[in-house]
């Protein structure tokens, strides 16, 4: 699915700079852009260093447990079959926690280290059964799913953003962006879970 | 308001304290942790690369403005505002594009008006869904990563359609 995003992206361009004539545009943008991934992956570096050390000290401390402790009762229900004592519930655990509290660029390299702990998790508990590794296992999918729905409590950019832009009350959207949360991670969830049974 | 900055120097501060006084080896834990992250971010620059290279060539291709003049009778049927709708595709695919386009939005129609407000919702609500599927499968040996495509994507369409419901129902 991955190669027909991509592809259709690239095609798209052509045929869309090929009728705009945006040529110029996009064959100097394939070469911009080839520069900005290697900016993006160099900031995303020290970010992604930062927390994966951060995190080292969190484990070996025990914060780890302590926090997916807290967690475990709401997630041992949505991760089916997950070991309660695991590596993995205590990554998804930060993963998530960090999400709720808007640490955006801590939540990616603590996703990360969760979908590795699930696929060594997994491994062993599904091996045999059906399960390629080179398939995403339902659990990996649902964590996945997780972080492309925001779970965000304050949406601090959009209401800074708002703030500049002169709105009155740039923190009135909450109570919206809330509800459209909640109901669309819970539908999103019962979606994944019928989705992977099929 | 700025409550995010106090966030980040708090959990650096009290973790390492914190991990010190539980005779953790904290340098070598933290210099360990890096190491760790320095093959993530080997990993996954390979996938972040093309998507980055494929968004950038979209966006630069006139494609968003054509996607606008398209959708706009089906847009204008559902009242949705029009100039909302590059968002929808954006949003998705790239971040900092979505913010920029946010900022425009923001500009031309006022960041309190319906506009202004349905896109301060769908921002708020949303993720920017391929980038999270690249970047996260590509840190693991999973290939058939299309098979979470089906749910993320109809996550951002509930989330899409529920922010114009919202904003009707709170703002009027």
């Amino acid at each position: 699915m991955m190669n027909i995003v991509i592809t259709g992206l690239f095609t798209a361009s052509f045929i869309f700079a090929a009728v705009t004539g945006h040529m110029t545009d996009i064959s100097s943008a394939c070469v911009t852009s080839a520069g900005t991934a290697v900016t993006l992956i160099i900031t995303l570096a020290g970010i992604i260093c930062l927390w994966s050390g951060l995190m080292r000290v969190c484990t070996a401390a025990g914060v780890t447990k302590k926090i997916s402790a807290l967690l475990k009762p709401l997630l041992t229900r949505l991760f089916s079959g997950i070991d309660p004592q695991g590596e993995a519930l205590g990554f998804i655990s930060l993963n998530l926690t960090a999400n709720m509290l808007g640490l955006g660029n801590a939540s990616t390299p603590l996703g990360i280290k969760a979908m590795q702990a699930l696929e060594k998790e997994e491994g062993i508990y599904q091996g045999g059964h059906g399960w390629s590794p080179s398939q995403p296992s339902p659990n990996m999918l649902l964590l996945t799913v997780l972080n492309t729905a925001s779970l965000q409590i304050l949406p601090t950019t959009v209401a800074a953003l708002r703030l500049k832009h002169g709105s009155a009350a740039p923190m009135e959207i909450l109570p919206c962006v809330w509800a459209v949360s909640a109901v669309s991670v819970t539908l999103t969830v019962i979606f994944t879970k019928a989705w992977c049974k099929k | 308001m700025r409550l995010s900055d106090w966030f980040i120097p708090l959990i650096v501060a009290g973790l390492c304290t914190y991990a010190l006084y539980k005779h953790v080896a904290v340098f070598e834990e933290f210099t360990l942790g890096v190491k760790e992250g320095l093959r993530t971010c080997l990993d996954i620059f390979p996938s972040l690369f093309v998507l980055v290279v494929a968004v950038g060539m979209f966006s630069a291709s006139g494609g968003l403005a054509f996607i606008e003049v398209a959708t706009r009778p089906l847009a204008e049927r559902f009242g949705f505002p029009r100039e909302l709708t590059p968002l929808l595709f954006l949003r998705p695919f790239s971040g900092s594009g979505a913010t920029a386009l946010f900022e425009n939005i923001l500009t031309d129609s006022g960041a309190d008006s319906f506009a202004g407000r349905l896109a301060s919702v769908m921002l708020g609500s949303s993720e920017t869904t391929f980038y999270t599927i690249a970047v996260y499968f590509a840190a693991t040996k999973v290939k058939k990563t299309g098979r979470a495509l089906p749910p993320a994507i109809f996550g951002d369409i509930c989330g899409f359609i529920l922010s114009v419901t919202a904003v009707r129902l709170f703002f009027g």
